[in-house]
């Protein structure tokens, strides 16, 4: 089986600061990876070179065995590189409904028509229904985004990234701002992500690192000083290292 | 079980479906039949100032295809006269130098030459966000201006376009000097465009548009294309103002270079502002209300008229900042929520 998604000697440096630095990893469809590191460690960095909203110095990204490395954010989008936003990006005054409809029709190339109503339209409300069906926000569909709370917009946000129908998806910290209370329905949503998509997540807390990893990536400095099983990542000498601590004790109680 | 709760939840999302769909042609024909009730009593109580009234139409056209830019897609402009007057340079030069006396085809003219002048202006403005955006906009419209003024055996120059021609209406209206045809035209040409504005806007391409206002990198996100989105309403922009344009060239058979001005471009932000924006009845309301006000302010009261549309402005925008139209729409629908009522 050949890699859906690979990073090749990615390099980034601004001016003479290397922010990453000969970054390579490959993952397979169905794949859950976790990346990690301490502050600064370069990872936001990489998801705008991995997305396209950066350009890297040098080193490739290949989608489906195809280099995107020149093509843009957009481009990337449509060849199935989907992101989620840290802090979530929704548009306060739609609904829901509107949230994945858009993106239904979006990734069938419907979403420059000047004509018809896609509440309107079974085949795309077929879907969306099912999708906001899946995270538990069907009830939501039509309030407007700046009504509901904040734990269903983060579902929101992964229902509009199923909607574009990923084959690698980039979750920037999922469950990042979600009240305890509600943060057991993210993760069941993560648990539920569709079997074949590769999903790379962007986390800090790391117990929820633990139970949805398979394989874990650290990166510090800029470099992956780590890319293993979760299960030896705190006996790792240099992640313990970069990490001091808190974190590694976390890991070892999970 | 389950297959019986699936099959009710599609035949109730089905209903809704339906029910949503008969809201929206409800509302489209509300909307059509307030513009004809507006237009027919504007007929009856002004017979002697439909020059008037027919102006108003085509301002409103100018600040109809503004909205789409400012109001629906947050394009920040003060250039957008340049499109209106491209609309109505092209329909007066058909007729002053090539004798195309037909006003079906001096219209087209003018929503051509507009949809043009639209995709010229947004492929420049689009270059830039915000207030280096704003300044692109100006100086535009001042280009399109010097254009107009230094093509004066084109345009006429500051003497303004004259020996506009027209041939009846479908061969049949002629175009009389009290204006009867033209404001029946510009009624008509306005609730057109009105109708097909409203589809537009409803239309999976409004509601990308909506998104782009609000946040240009998750529609980036979502894989469309921000930038060719809002050249697409720039052009259909451009054909709105083009349409205005024209109807204010055949109505008056004269263009002046003031069409082309970045004044007319401030005051049609004014009428949008003032009607509320991101709405399509915020912009006639904004544009009838302020020239009305104008006209009769100015009647009473020449000297003063100024301070007193002034005085209007600052009221709405302090008191009222979604607009008349908005703070209306608003107030209304807080009291349905308050008796209990819900929208479909």
């Amino acid at each position: 089986m050949s890699a859906v998604f690979e990073v090749i000697n990615l390099k980034k440096a601004f001016g003479g600061l290397v922010v990453t630095n000969d970054v390579s990893l490959s993952m397979m469809a169905g794949d859950r990876v976790a990346l990690i590191g301490p502050n600064g460690a370069g990872k936001t960095t990489f998801v705008n070179l991995v997305t396209g909203a950066l350009k890297p110095s040098s080193g490739e990204v290949r989608l489906r065995n195809e280099p995107v490395t020149r093509i843009g954010p957009t481009g990337r989008v449509q060849r199935g590189l989907v992101r989620s936003f840290q802090v979530t990006r929704l548009f306060q005054d739609m609904t829901p409904a509107e949230h994945v409809g858009l993106a239904v029709l979006q990734r069938t190339g419907k979403s420059a028509q000047l004509h018809g109503n896609f509440l309107t339209r079974p085949a795309v409300m077929e879907e969306v229904d099912d999708l906001l069906e899946r995270l538990g926000l069907y009830a939501l569909s039509h309030r407007k985004v700046r009504e509901i709370a904040y734990g269903q917009q983060r579902l929101l946000e992964l229902a509009v990234a199923l909607a574009l129908k990923p084959s690698v998806l980039l979750l920037d910290e999922p469950a990042a701002g979600v009240p305890q209370s509600d943060t057991g329905r993210i993760e069941e949503a993560l648990a539920n992500l569709p079997a074949d998509l590769a999903v790379l997540m962007i986390e800090h807390d790391m117990d929820l690192v633990f139970r949805f990893a398979k394989r874990v990536i650290v990166l510090a400095a800029g470099t992956i000083i780590f890319d293993g099983l979760p299960a030896d990542v705190t006996k790792d000498a240099r992640v313990r290292e970069a990490y001091l601590g808190s974190y590694a004790n976390a890991g070892l109680k999970a | 079980m389950t297959e019986k709760t699936n099959s009710t939840s599609t035949a109730s999302a089905e209903t809704s479906r339906t029910r949503l769909r008969a809201g929206f042609i409800r509302r489209d024909l509300y909307g059509v039949a307030a513009i004809v009730i507006v237009a027919a009593a504007g007929y009856v109580l002004f017979p002697d100032n439909l020059a008037l009234l027919t102006r108003i139409i085509a301002i409103a056209l100018l600040v109809l295809s503004l909205d789409l830019v400012t109001g629906y897609c947050g394009v920040a402009t003060l250039g957008q006269a340049a499109l209106f007057g491209s609309g109505a340079y092209a329909a007066g030069i058909l007729s002053a130098h090539y004798g195309i006396n037909d006003p079906l085809l001096m219209t087209l003219g003018g929503v051509f030459a507009g949809a043009v002048a639209g995709l010229v202006c947004g492929i420049v403005m689009l270059r830039a966000h915000g207030l280096p955006q704003l300044v692109l906009s100006i100086a535009l419209v001042y280009l399109f201006h010097e254009f107009a003024n230094k093509a004066s055996s084109w345009t006429g120059g500051s003497d303004g376009l004259s020996g506009i021609v027209l041939d009846p209406l479908f061969g049949l209206y002629e175009f009389d000097l009290f204006g009867h045809t033209a404001y029946f035209f510009g009624v008509v040409l306005l609730l057109i465009v009105f109708a097909l504005l409203r589809i537009v806007v409803r239309s999976p391409f409004g509601m990308l548009c909506r998104g782009i206002k609000e946040d240009p990198v998750r529609i980036r996100a979502l894989g469309a294309s921000p930038h060719k989105a809002l050249i697409k309403i720039y052009i259909i922009s451009g054909a709105v103002a083009g349409t205005g344009g024209a109807l204010s060239a055949i109505s008056t058979q004269v263009v002046a270079l003031d069409a082309l001005s970045f004044t007319q471009s401030a005051e049609a932000l004014v009428m949008l502002v003032l009607g509320g924006t991101g709405s399509l009845f915020g912009a006639l309301v904004g544009t009838v209300i302020f020239m009305l006000f104008e006209d009769f302010v100015s009647a009473a009261n020449p000297f003063h008229w100024l301070t007193m549309v002034g005085a209007l402005l600052i009221a709405v925008v302090l008191f009222a900042p979604k607009g008349i139209f908005g703070t209306v729409q608003d107030l209304l629908s807080a009291r349905r929520n308050r008796t209990g009522e819900t929208r479909p």
